[in-house]
Protein backbone atom coordinates (compact mmCIF):
# COMPACT_ATOMS: atom_id res chain seq x y z
CA UNK A 1 0.00 0.00 0.00
CA UNK A 2 2.33 2.77 1.15
CA UNK A 3 5.46 3.24 -0.88
CA UNK A 4 6.89 5.91 1.41
CA UNK A 5 9.89 4.81 3.44
CA UNK A 6 9.57 4.69 7.21
CA UNK A 7 11.72 7.14 9.15
CA UNK A 8 14.55 5.62 11.23
CA UNK A 9 14.14 4.16 14.73
CA UNK A 10 15.64 6.08 17.66
CA UNK A 11 16.07 4.43 21.03
CA UNK A 12 14.90 6.59 23.92
CA UNK A 13 16.59 6.89 27.32
CA UNK A 14 14.97 8.80 30.14
CA UNK A 15 16.41 10.19 33.35
CA UNK A 16 13.53 9.98 35.85
CA UNK A 17 14.98 12.47 38.31
CA UNK A 18 18.16 14.21 39.31
CA UNK A 19 20.81 11.80 40.53
CA UNK A 20 19.32 8.80 38.68
CA UNK A 21 20.86 7.29 35.55
CA UNK A 22 19.20 7.46 32.13
CA UNK A 23 17.21 4.31 31.47
CA UNK A 24 15.96 2.79 28.24
CA UNK A 25 12.19 3.24 27.86
CA UNK A 26 11.42 2.34 24.24
CA UNK A 27 11.82 3.80 20.80
CA UNK A 28 10.32 6.32 18.39
CA UNK A 29 10.45 6.90 14.66
CA UNK A 30 11.81 10.27 13.55
CA UNK A 31 13.49 11.88 10.55
CA UNK A 32 16.17 13.60 12.63
CA UNK A 33 17.44 14.02 16.18
CA UNK A 34 15.32 17.07 16.88
CA UNK A 35 12.10 15.32 15.87
CA UNK A 36 13.19 12.21 17.78
CA UNK A 37 13.49 14.31 20.96
CA UNK A 38 10.09 15.89 20.41
CA UNK A 39 8.42 12.55 19.70
CA UNK A 40 10.10 10.98 22.73
CA UNK A 41 8.86 13.86 24.89
CA UNK A 42 5.27 13.37 23.62
CA UNK A 43 5.25 9.58 23.82
CA UNK A 44 7.22 8.87 27.00
CA UNK A 45 6.81 11.89 29.28
CA UNK A 46 3.16 12.89 29.51
CA UNK A 47 3.19 12.79 33.32
CA UNK A 48 6.51 14.15 34.42
CA UNK A 49 8.28 10.79 34.04
CA UNK A 50 11.60 12.44 33.30
CA UNK A 51 13.81 15.50 33.46
CA UNK A 52 16.20 14.60 30.64
CA UNK A 53 15.97 12.56 27.43
CA UNK A 54 18.66 10.92 25.31
CA UNK A 55 17.83 9.69 21.83
CA UNK A 56 20.21 7.66 19.73
CA UNK A 57 19.59 6.25 16.29
CA UNK A 58 19.15 2.51 16.76
CA UNK A 59 21.63 1.51 14.06
CA UNK A 60 24.38 3.39 15.92
CA UNK A 61 24.11 1.05 18.89
CA UNK A 62 26.45 -1.92 19.06
CA UNK A 63 25.15 -4.60 21.36
CA UNK A 64 26.65 -7.83 22.63
CA UNK A 65 24.96 -11.01 21.53
CA UNK A 66 23.26 -13.28 24.06
CA UNK A 67 25.09 -16.23 22.44
CA UNK A 68 28.42 -14.68 23.44
CA UNK A 69 27.33 -14.06 27.02
CA UNK A 70 29.35 -17.06 28.23
CA UNK A 71 32.83 -16.20 26.95
CA UNK A 72 32.16 -12.48 27.32
CA UNK A 73 31.35 -12.51 31.01
CA UNK A 74 33.22 -15.65 32.09
CA UNK A 75 36.43 -13.80 32.96
CA UNK A 76 34.59 -12.00 35.75
CA UNK A 77 33.13 -15.18 37.21
CA UNK A 78 36.27 -16.92 38.49
CA UNK A 79 37.81 -13.98 40.31
CA UNK A 80 36.19 -14.30 43.66
CA UNK A 81 39.05 -12.27 45.17
CA UNK A 82 37.32 -9.23 43.66
CA UNK A 83 34.68 -9.56 46.36
CA UNK A 84 35.21 -8.53 49.99
CA UNK A 85 33.87 -11.90 51.19
CA UNK A 86 37.08 -13.52 49.88
CA UNK A 87 39.15 -12.00 52.70
CA UNK A 88 39.37 -12.96 56.35
CA UNK A 89 39.62 -10.39 59.09
CA UNK A 90 40.55 -11.14 62.75
CA UNK A 91 37.59 -11.58 65.07
CA UNK A 92 36.44 -8.48 66.84
CA UNK A 93 37.97 -6.08 64.33
CA UNK A 94 35.17 -3.92 62.96
CA UNK A 95 34.59 -1.48 60.13
CA UNK A 96 37.35 -2.90 57.91
CA UNK B 1 17.43 -23.65 12.56
CA UNK B 2 15.72 -24.70 15.73
CA UNK B 3 17.54 -27.31 17.71
CA UNK B 4 16.05 -29.24 20.57
CA UNK B 5 18.80 -27.87 22.80
CA UNK B 6 17.80 -24.28 22.06
CA UNK B 7 14.15 -25.11 22.61
CA UNK B 8 14.89 -26.76 25.95
CA UNK B 9 16.85 -23.75 27.12
CA UNK B 10 14.08 -21.42 25.96
CA UNK B 11 11.42 -23.45 27.76
CA UNK B 12 13.40 -23.66 30.96
CA UNK B 13 13.86 -19.87 30.94
CA UNK B 14 10.09 -19.46 30.66
CA UNK B 15 9.54 -21.99 33.44
CA UNK B 16 11.91 -20.03 35.70
CA UNK B 17 9.97 -16.85 34.98
CA UNK B 18 12.94 -15.23 33.21
CA UNK B 19 12.11 -12.77 30.45
CA UNK B 20 12.88 -13.39 26.78
CA UNK B 21 14.68 -10.40 25.26
CA UNK B 22 14.80 -9.35 21.57
CA UNK B 23 18.19 -10.85 20.74
CA UNK B 24 17.58 -14.12 22.61
CA UNK B 25 16.86 -17.24 20.63
CA UNK B 26 13.13 -17.95 20.38
CA UNK B 27 11.03 -20.42 18.39
CA UNK B 28 9.72 -18.96 15.12
CA UNK B 29 6.22 -19.67 16.29
CA UNK B 30 6.73 -17.67 19.53
CA UNK B 31 7.94 -14.76 17.42
CA UNK B 32 5.06 -14.91 14.94
CA UNK B 33 2.44 -15.36 17.65
CA UNK B 34 3.82 -12.34 19.53
CA UNK B 35 3.86 -10.21 16.37
CA UNK B 36 0.24 -11.16 15.71
CA UNK B 37 -0.93 -10.57 19.27
CA UNK B 38 1.08 -7.41 19.96
CA UNK B 39 0.23 -5.73 16.65
CA UNK B 40 -3.47 -6.48 17.20
CA UNK B 41 -3.10 -4.88 20.60
CA UNK B 42 -1.36 -1.80 19.15
CA UNK B 43 -4.00 -1.45 16.43
CA UNK B 44 -6.71 -1.65 19.10
CA UNK B 45 -5.19 1.30 20.95
CA UNK B 46 -5.08 3.34 17.74
CA UNK B 47 -8.56 2.42 16.47
CA UNK B 48 -9.81 2.86 20.03
CA UNK B 49 -9.22 6.59 19.73
CA UNK B 50 -12.01 6.87 17.15
CA UNK B 51 -15.18 6.10 19.14
CA UNK B 52 -14.08 8.47 21.91
CA UNK B 53 -12.69 11.12 19.58
CA UNK B 54 -16.26 11.33 18.30
CA UNK B 55 -17.27 13.16 21.52
CA UNK B 56 -14.33 15.51 22.13
CA UNK B 57 -16.00 18.46 20.44
CA UNK B 58 -19.28 17.75 22.23
CA UNK B 59 -18.04 17.14 25.78
CA UNK B 60 -20.47 18.81 28.21
CA UNK B 61 -17.89 21.09 29.85
CA UNK B 62 -14.24 22.07 29.78
CA UNK B 63 -13.18 19.63 32.52
CA UNK B 64 -14.71 16.70 30.66
CA UNK B 65 -13.18 17.90 27.40
CA UNK B 66 -9.68 18.22 28.86
CA UNK B 67 -9.79 14.77 30.45
CA UNK B 68 -11.20 13.11 27.34
CA UNK B 69 -8.49 14.73 25.21
CA UNK B 70 -5.82 13.51 27.61
CA UNK B 71 -7.27 10.01 27.57
CA UNK B 72 -7.40 9.81 23.78
CA UNK B 73 -3.84 11.13 23.64
CA UNK B 74 -2.82 8.36 26.04
CA UNK B 75 -4.34 5.76 23.70
CA UNK B 76 -2.14 7.09 20.89
CA UNK B 77 0.86 6.79 23.20
CA UNK B 78 -0.13 3.24 24.16
CA UNK B 79 -0.36 2.28 20.50
CA UNK B 80 3.14 3.66 19.95
CA UNK B 81 4.60 1.84 22.98
CA UNK B 82 3.29 -1.46 21.65
CA UNK B 83 4.32 -0.84 18.02
CA UNK B 84 7.79 -0.02 19.36
CA UNK B 85 7.86 -3.26 21.36
CA UNK B 86 6.60 -5.24 18.33
CA UNK B 87 9.38 -3.84 16.15
CA UNK B 88 11.93 -5.47 18.46
CA UNK B 89 10.74 -8.79 16.97
CA UNK B 90 12.11 -7.79 13.58
CA UNK B 91 9.12 -6.30 11.78
CA UNK B 92 8.70 -2.68 10.71
CA UNK B 93 5.92 -0.53 12.05
CA UNK B 94 5.01 0.60 8.52
CA UNK B 95 4.30 -3.01 7.57
CA UNK B 96 2.01 -3.44 10.57
CA UNK B 97 0.18 -0.22 9.79
CA UNK B 98 -0.24 -1.31 6.16
CA UNK B 99 -1.82 -4.55 7.41
CA UNK B 100 -4.31 -2.50 9.43
CA UNK B 101 -5.12 -0.10 6.59
CA UNK B 102 -5.53 -2.94 4.11
CA UNK B 103 -8.03 -4.58 6.45
CA UNK B 104 -5.82 -7.66 6.96
CA UNK B 105 -5.13 -7.08 10.65
CA UNK B 106 -7.53 -7.59 13.51
CA UNK B 107 -8.13 -5.25 16.42
CA UNK B 108 -10.40 -5.48 19.43
CA UNK B 109 -13.97 -5.90 18.17
CA UNK B 110 -15.30 -3.55 20.86
CA UNK B 111 -14.19 -0.53 18.82
CA UNK B 112 -16.56 -1.45 16.02
CA UNK B 113 -19.51 -0.30 18.09
CA UNK B 114 -20.76 3.30 17.82
CA UNK B 115 -20.72 5.92 20.59
CA UNK B 116 -24.31 7.17 20.42
CA UNK B 117 -24.51 9.40 23.50
CA UNK B 118 -22.23 11.22 25.93
CA UNK B 119 -22.94 8.48 28.48
CA UNK B 120 -21.07 6.07 26.20
CA UNK B 121 -17.85 7.92 27.00
CA UNK B 122 -18.37 7.27 30.70
CA UNK B 123 -19.31 3.64 30.16
CA UNK B 124 -16.36 3.02 27.82
CA UNK B 125 -13.95 4.31 30.47
CA UNK B 126 -15.61 2.21 33.14
CA UNK B 127 -16.30 -1.06 31.29
CA UNK B 128 -14.04 -1.12 28.24
CA UNK B 129 -10.97 0.30 29.96
CA UNK B 130 -11.90 -1.71 33.03
CA UNK B 131 -11.82 -4.92 30.98
CA UNK B 132 -8.61 -3.82 29.25
CA UNK B 133 -6.96 -3.26 32.65
CA UNK B 134 -7.82 -6.80 33.75
CA UNK B 135 -6.23 -8.15 30.59
CA UNK B 136 -3.22 -5.85 30.62
CA UNK B 137 -2.44 -6.44 34.29
CA UNK B 138 -1.98 -10.08 33.34
CA UNK B 139 0.09 -9.17 30.26
CA UNK B 140 2.42 -7.05 32.41
CA UNK B 141 3.82 -10.44 33.50
CA UNK B 142 4.22 -11.69 29.91
CA UNK B 143 7.39 -13.64 29.15
CA UNK B 144 8.53 -11.27 26.39
CA UNK B 145 10.47 -8.41 28.04
CA UNK B 146 9.56 -5.50 25.75
CA UNK B 147 5.84 -6.43 25.80
CA UNK B 148 5.83 -6.77 29.57
CA UNK B 149 7.57 -3.40 30.02
CA UNK B 150 5.12 -1.66 27.65
CA UNK B 151 2.23 -3.17 29.62
CA UNK B 152 3.59 -1.98 32.95
CA UNK B 153 3.81 1.54 31.55
CA UNK B 154 0.27 1.29 30.15
CA UNK B 155 -1.27 -0.13 33.34
CA UNK B 156 0.07 2.84 35.32
CA UNK B 157 -1.82 5.17 32.98
CA UNK B 158 -5.04 3.21 32.50
CA UNK B 159 -6.34 3.69 36.02
CA UNK B 160 -7.02 7.33 35.26
CA UNK B 161 -9.05 6.21 32.24
CA UNK B 162 -11.28 3.96 34.26
CA UNK B 163 -11.77 6.52 37.03
CA UNK B 164 -12.64 9.36 34.66
CA UNK B 165 -15.20 7.04 33.05
CA UNK B 166 -16.71 5.99 36.34
CA UNK B 167 -16.94 9.62 37.43
CA UNK B 168 -19.03 10.40 34.34
CA UNK B 169 -21.19 7.33 35.02
CA UNK B 170 -21.67 8.31 38.67
CA UNK B 171 -22.63 11.86 37.77
CA UNK B 172 -25.19 10.78 35.17
CA UNK B 173 -26.59 8.01 37.35
CA UNK B 174 -27.27 10.56 40.11
CA UNK B 175 -28.63 13.13 37.66
CA UNK B 176 -32.04 13.80 36.13
CA UNK B 177 -34.27 10.87 35.10
CA UNK B 178 -33.21 11.51 31.48
CA UNK B 179 -29.52 11.34 32.41
CA UNK B 180 -30.07 8.19 34.43
CA UNK B 181 -31.91 6.61 31.49
CA UNK B 182 -29.13 7.66 29.12
CA UNK B 183 -26.40 6.02 31.19
CA UNK B 184 -28.49 2.87 31.72
CA UNK B 185 -28.98 2.66 27.96
CA UNK B 186 -25.22 2.93 27.48
CA UNK B 187 -24.61 0.14 30.00
CA UNK B 188 -27.19 -2.00 28.18
CA UNK B 189 -25.37 -1.56 24.90
CA UNK B 190 -21.75 -1.91 26.16
CA UNK B 191 -22.06 -4.67 28.74
CA UNK B 192 -22.05 -7.69 26.42
CA UNK B 193 -19.46 -6.36 23.97
CA UNK B 194 -17.22 -5.66 27.01
CA UNK B 195 -17.49 -9.31 28.08
CA UNK B 196 -16.61 -10.33 24.51
CA UNK B 197 -13.32 -8.42 24.84
CA UNK B 198 -11.85 -11.39 26.69
CA UNK B 199 -12.24 -13.55 23.60
CA UNK B 200 -13.86 -16.94 22.98
CA UNK B 201 -14.38 -19.57 25.67
CA UNK B 202 -11.17 -21.35 26.65
CA UNK B 203 -12.27 -24.47 24.77
CA UNK B 204 -12.73 -22.50 21.54
CA UNK B 205 -9.72 -20.21 21.84
CA UNK B 206 -7.23 -21.47 19.24
CA UNK B 207 -4.24 -19.42 20.40
CA UNK B 208 -4.74 -19.46 24.15
CA UNK B 209 -3.09 -22.72 25.16
CA UNK B 210 0.05 -22.00 23.16
CA UNK B 211 0.28 -18.47 24.54
CA UNK B 212 -0.17 -19.77 28.07
CA UNK B 213 2.39 -22.51 27.59
CA UNK B 214 4.90 -19.82 26.62
CA UNK B 215 3.99 -17.53 29.47
CA UNK B 216 2.68 -14.76 27.21
CA UNK B 217 -0.73 -15.12 28.80
CA UNK B 218 -0.92 -16.18 32.42
CA UNK B 219 -4.67 -16.61 32.80
CA UNK B 220 -7.36 -17.99 30.53
CA UNK B 221 -10.03 -15.93 28.77
CA UNK B 222 -12.81 -17.33 30.93
CA UNK B 223 -11.06 -16.73 34.23
CA UNK B 224 -10.22 -13.13 33.28
CA UNK B 225 -13.83 -12.57 32.20
CA UNK B 226 -15.12 -13.99 35.49
CA UNK B 227 -12.79 -11.71 37.46
CA UNK B 228 -14.03 -8.70 35.49
CA UNK B 229 -17.68 -9.55 36.19
CA UNK B 230 -16.91 -10.08 39.88
CA UNK B 231 -15.32 -6.65 40.31
CA UNK B 232 -17.83 -4.81 38.09
CA UNK B 233 -21.18 -5.97 39.46
CA UNK B 234 -20.69 -4.29 42.87
CA UNK B 235 -19.61 -1.09 41.08
CA UNK B 236 -22.86 -1.09 39.07
CA UNK B 237 -24.88 -1.62 42.24
CA UNK B 238 -23.06 1.21 44.00
CA UNK B 239 -24.40 3.68 41.43
CA UNK B 240 -27.76 1.93 41.13
CA UNK B 241 -27.37 0.75 37.53
CA UNK B 242 -28.66 -2.57 36.26
CA UNK B 243 -26.48 -5.09 34.43
CA UNK B 244 -28.55 -6.28 31.44
CA UNK B 245 -28.34 -9.96 32.30
CA UNK B 246 -31.36 -11.69 33.89
CA UNK B 247 -29.20 -14.73 34.71
CA UNK B 248 -26.75 -12.76 36.84
CA UNK B 249 -26.61 -14.45 40.23
CA UNK B 250 -24.16 -14.56 43.10
CA UNK B 251 -22.76 -17.95 43.99
CA UNK B 252 -22.05 -18.06 47.73
CA UNK B 253 -19.82 -21.10 47.42
CA UNK B 254 -17.43 -19.89 44.76
CA UNK B 255 -17.79 -16.17 45.43
CA UNK B 256 -18.34 -15.70 41.69
CA UNK B 257 -21.12 -13.88 39.88
CA UNK B 258 -22.67 -16.39 37.50
CA UNK B 259 -23.63 -14.72 34.23
CA UNK B 260 -25.60 -15.60 31.09
CA UNK B 261 -24.21 -16.84 27.78
CA UNK B 262 -22.61 -14.38 25.40
CA UNK B 263 -24.07 -14.03 21.91
CA UNK B 264 -21.14 -15.64 20.13
CA UNK B 265 -22.76 -15.23 16.75
CA UNK B 266 -22.57 -11.45 17.22
CA UNK B 267 -18.95 -11.77 18.38
CA UNK B 268 -17.85 -13.66 15.25
CA UNK B 269 -19.87 -11.41 12.95
CA UNK B 270 -18.10 -8.31 14.31
CA UNK B 271 -14.70 -10.02 14.04
CA UNK B 272 -15.45 -10.93 10.43
CA UNK B 273 -15.97 -7.27 9.63
CA UNK B 274 -19.74 -7.07 9.88
CA UNK B 275 -20.02 -4.99 13.05
CA UNK B 276 -21.81 -1.63 13.06
CA UNK B 277 -18.65 0.45 12.42
CA UNK B 278 -15.94 -1.82 10.94
CA UNK B 279 -15.84 -0.07 7.56
CA UNK B 280 -16.09 3.39 9.06
CA UNK B 281 -13.15 2.75 11.41
CA UNK B 282 -10.79 1.58 8.68
CA UNK B 283 -11.91 4.39 6.39
CA UNK B 284 -11.13 6.89 9.16
CA UNK B 285 -7.66 5.40 9.72
CA UNK B 286 -6.91 5.44 5.98
CA UNK B 287 -7.97 9.02 5.63
CA UNK B 288 -5.86 10.05 8.66
CA UNK B 289 -2.87 8.22 7.17
CA UNK B 290 -3.32 9.75 3.72
CA UNK B 291 -3.95 13.23 5.06
CA UNK B 292 -0.79 13.02 7.14
CA UNK B 293 1.39 12.01 4.19
CA UNK B 294 2.39 15.58 3.34
CA UNK B 295 3.49 16.21 6.93
CA UNK B 296 5.77 13.17 6.90
CA UNK B 297 7.08 14.17 3.48
CA UNK B 298 7.80 17.73 4.61
CA UNK B 299 9.60 16.50 7.74
CA UNK B 300 11.79 14.22 5.63
CA UNK B 301 12.57 16.98 3.12
CA UNK B 302 13.54 19.31 5.97
CA UNK B 303 15.78 16.68 7.56
CA UNK B 304 17.46 15.99 4.21
CA UNK B 305 18.07 19.69 3.67
CA UNK B 306 19.60 20.10 7.13
CA UNK B 307 21.86 17.13 6.46
CA UNK B 308 23.05 18.57 3.12
CA UNK B 309 23.79 21.92 4.77
CA UNK B 310 25.80 20.25 7.50
CA UNK B 311 27.88 18.22 5.07
CA UNK B 312 28.53 21.07 2.61
CA UNK B 313 29.35 23.82 5.13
Amino acid sequence: MSTESESPVWEVFLQPKSGKPHEHVGSVHAVDAEQALQNARDVYTRRGEGISIWVVQANNITASSPDDAGPLFDPGDDKIYRHPSFYTVPRGVRNV
Amino acid sequence: METSEQLLEFESKIAEGAKIEPKDWMPDRYRSQLIRMMSQHAHSEIVGMLPEGNWITRAPNLRRKMTLLAKVQDEAGHGLYIYSATETLGIERSELIDQLLEGKAKYSSIFNYPTLSWADIGVIGWLVDGAAIVNQTMLAKASYGPYSRAMIRICKEENFHKKQGFEIVTTLAAGTPEQKAMVQDAVNRWWWPSLMMFGPHDAESTNSSELMQWGVKRKSNDSLRQHFVNITVPQARAVDLTIPDPELEYNEETGDWKFGEIDWNEFYQVIKGNGPCNRERIAARRSAHDNGAWVREAARAYADKQLTRQTTS
